[in-house]
């Protein structure tokens, strides 16, 4: 049976249960996204831009799913309990692709924001979720994010409305749990309306040792002069594989910043997929990874400059260690129109022993003729003077090696914009290359 | 302290060291000079135990431990010390972190416990002072943006922090205007002491009128080929080295 069959009959025979168990507004995308899957099946590994991760084996397990919507067994705000000083967050939290509904947070916002599960907000505010869900996200893409739109029935959504802004970081915490192999769609709705400010700090986790597919599709509606961070970061284990797609569009002088940090996986594929719709509005694109042991880390990007004096900065910082694969392929399109845009790109890898591999493909794709572009791509090993430097002032090769190694992914953790998870994220990346967060050990930014 | 003999090294299966003989002993100061490529850097590299360099023949003894069997970092423990000709520019890695495990694992060698966090700062500070060091680069990422000076001043505010029983000089005076060679000089002989030594490795008199050496030794074509006082420093500064070279080669 071909990877692709079997979702298209689960999706036939559940469509009902799949249809009540969600919402109306998210059922009304599936019917035209299951077609476009049967259509588009999986990417392959035989195309262009799947080369490295290969999908079609990652989906052909027989994983379990919750579309019925069973209860979350435990309430993970006992099961974690962040004690990060500083780090004041709201705390939401998805086990599988359940939210787990906490009534307390929202006194807590602002007049106006709204911050929860995404079915409940579909059914509660069909108007405003209709006129964004699906909307961002292209389906015709990627099979998976069209898959994703037939199979999913819930997730997370911020809304927050015009000139309001949003002081303290929202935080959601993805957890996988299971006995048996299990899979998840999730579905993340972000509306910025115009002049609106927010963070958003998303963080996956794996509690159990059974196999996970995670698959998650995000759209960031980001208006007219609007500020967003989205720290999108990953710490599960080598029996997950998580395929996430983000769409961001960006409207005229907004400035949203994402950083997606894996610091343990199995397999990963991350798209990111910005478009840039309106004049000045600036795209801050970071990416770190470290991977060892098997793992791999596999980080497409897609910048699109469609209008004029636009800026994006994108960098993308790997280490490799061990038999571990790191991918980056990062394309930059300016159209013809987009005259004065300023575009950076550049992605520095390491690697670490001579079995890791790294594959990077940096592109730009230019129509107009006044820009400033640039991009760049480096693969290499430690510097051995400075290694020998530390060496000879009495640290151990090993402590050298870390010093080094952390000091080579700095300058991703400089460009985060929230002290708080700025310092925890330093302690956190220092903890992995110690080897002493070897398994996810809870949320590593909360514990 | 120190026994070198008959030591031969290779780079890349050149053969740069071609037995030398030397011996240290605490508060003495050794100048070694030379034309370029005698092997004084090699020297150096292969005393502070730099893995680009093969040791072929010989023995070096660190108040009787075998130093060749030592790693880098052990040699370090031990309390030899060099100040590098170039040292080496680590972005992302802060001078305070930098100094603070280097500190650290000496204590550990030595088996007390870390420093505390005010010793630490206060240490930072007096030993700046030693070589006029602006807080602002110890701040600042390990060598990165500093001047040709301020590199070597840095290299000697870590020898301070260090204490070494031995330090190695490698062209200290290379790169230097007169104000910041009398500055890191300064430093130096303040952390002169009946215990420790220096060896001095340098092509001119200028450093010696400084430092002042107790024996001077010539280095040519991986040999010590002359060996004498102070004297002989001032004799190389007006005669040059043609006229060794000629004897040697003779």
């Amino acid at each position: 049976m071909s990877a692709e069959k079997q979702y298209i009959e689960l999706y036939e025979r559940f469509a009902s249960l799949i249809d009540v168990k969600s919402a109306p507004v998210l059922n009304a995308q599936r019917t035209e996204a299951i077609s476009v899957f049967k259509k588009m099946g999986f990417p392959k590994i035989t195309s262009e831009n799947y080369k490295h991760t290969d999908i079609p084996t990652a989906y052909t397990p027989d994983y379990g799913l919750n579309l019925n919507r069973l209860d979350i067994p435990v309430n993970p705000y006992e099961v974690f309990r962040c004690d990060v000083p500083n780090l004041s967050t709201l705390l939401y939290f998805i086990v599988n692709d359940s939210f787990y509904t906490y009534h307390e947070n929202k006194a807590r916002l602002p007049e106006g924001v709204l911050a929860g599960s995404l079915r409940e907000l579909a059914l509660s505010h069909p108007e405003l979720i209709a006129k964004y869900y699906n909307k961002i996200a292209d389906n015709s893409k990627d099979g998976t994010v069209a898959l994703n739109t037939a199979l999913a029935q819930d997730g997370f959504c911020l809304y927050v409305p015009q000139r309001t802004i949003l002081e303290k970081p929202l935080q959601l915490i993805n957890i996988l749990r299971g006995e048996s192999d299990f899979m998840v769609n999730r579905r993340l709705l972000v509306i910025l309306e115009e002049g609106a400010q927010a963070k958003l700090l998303v963080c996956d986790h794996t509690m159990d040792n059974a196999k996970f597919l995670a698959s998650q599709v995000t759209e960031i509606y980001a208006g007219e002069n609007s500020v967003f961070d989205f720290y999108d970061m990953e710490e599960s284990t080598l029996t997950t594989t998580r395929v996430a797609s983000t769409f961001v569009r960006q409207e005229a002088g907004s400035n949203v910043l994402v950083n997606g940090i894996t610091l343990h996986n199995g397999v990963t594929r991350n798209n990111y997929y910005i478009t840039l719709m309106g004049e000045n509005a600036e795209t801050n694109l970071y990416g770190m990874a470290i991977a060892d042991r098997k793992e791999s880390v596999d980080n497409y990007t897609f910048i699109d400059h469609a209008v004029p004096h636009c800026h994006s900065n994108e960098l993308f910082k790997y280490v490799v260690d061990d038999d571990a694969q790191g991918s980056f392929s990062g394309r930059i399109l300016v159209r013809t129109d987009a005259q004065k845009t300023v575009a950076y790109q550049s992605n520095k890898n390491l690697c670490v022993t001579p079995e890791a591999r790294m594959f990077t493909k940096p592109q730009l794709e230019i129509y107009a003729d006044d820009v400033k572009c640039s991009h760049g791509a480096t693969v290499g090993q430690l510097d051995q003077n400075a290694l020998f430097y530390l060496r000879s002032r009495g640290i151990s090769e090993s402590e050298a090696k870390m010093l080094l190694m952390f000091a080579f992914t700095n300058d991703v953790i400089e460009n985060i914009r929230l002290d708080a998870l700025k310092d925890r994220l330093r302690q956190l990346v220092e903890k992995r290359f110690r080897g002493e967060l070897s398994k996810c050990a809870g949320c590593g930014v909360c514990r | 302290m120190l026994e070198i003999k008959d030591l031969h090294a290779d780079i890349n299966g050149k053969e740069i060291l071609k037995g030398i003989n030397l011996t240290v002993k605490p508060g003495e100061v050794h100048a070694i000079m030379g034309p370029n490529g005698s092997g004084k850097s090699t020297l150096s590299a292969v005393l502070t135990g730099n893995p680009a360099y093969e040791v072929t023949k010989g023995s070096v003894t660190f108040y009787g431990k075998d130093l060749l069997e030592l790693s880098p970092e052990d040699r370090a423990h031990e309390g030899i010390f060099l100040s590098f000709q170039y040292p080496v520019e680590i972005p992302g890695v802060s001078m305070v972190n930098f100094m603070r495990a280097a500190i650290n694992e000496q204590r550990k060698y030595r088996g007390q416990e870390p420093i505390s966090a005010t010793d630490f700062l206060r240490m930072m500070r007096e030993k700046r002072a030693i070589v006029d060091l602006d807080n602002k680069l110890a701040s600042r990422s390990v060598n990165e943006g500093f001047s040709g000076g301020e590199k070597k001043r840095n290299e000697i505010f870590q020898m301070a922090m260090l204490e070494p029983r031995l330090s190695i000089l490698d062209e200290t005076d290379s790169g230097l205007d007169i104000d910041a060679l009398r500055i890191v000089a300064e430093g130096v002989n303040k952390l002169k002491s009946e215990k420790n030594a220096t060896i001095v490795i340098t092509h001119y008199q200028r450093l010696l009128d400084y430092i002042a050496p107790d024996f001077v030794h010539v280095l040519y074509k991986g040999r010590i080929v002359k060996s004498g006082g102070p004297e002989l420093a001032l004799e190389l500064e007006e005669k040059g080295y043609d006229w060794i070279k000629k004897e040697i080669d003779q």
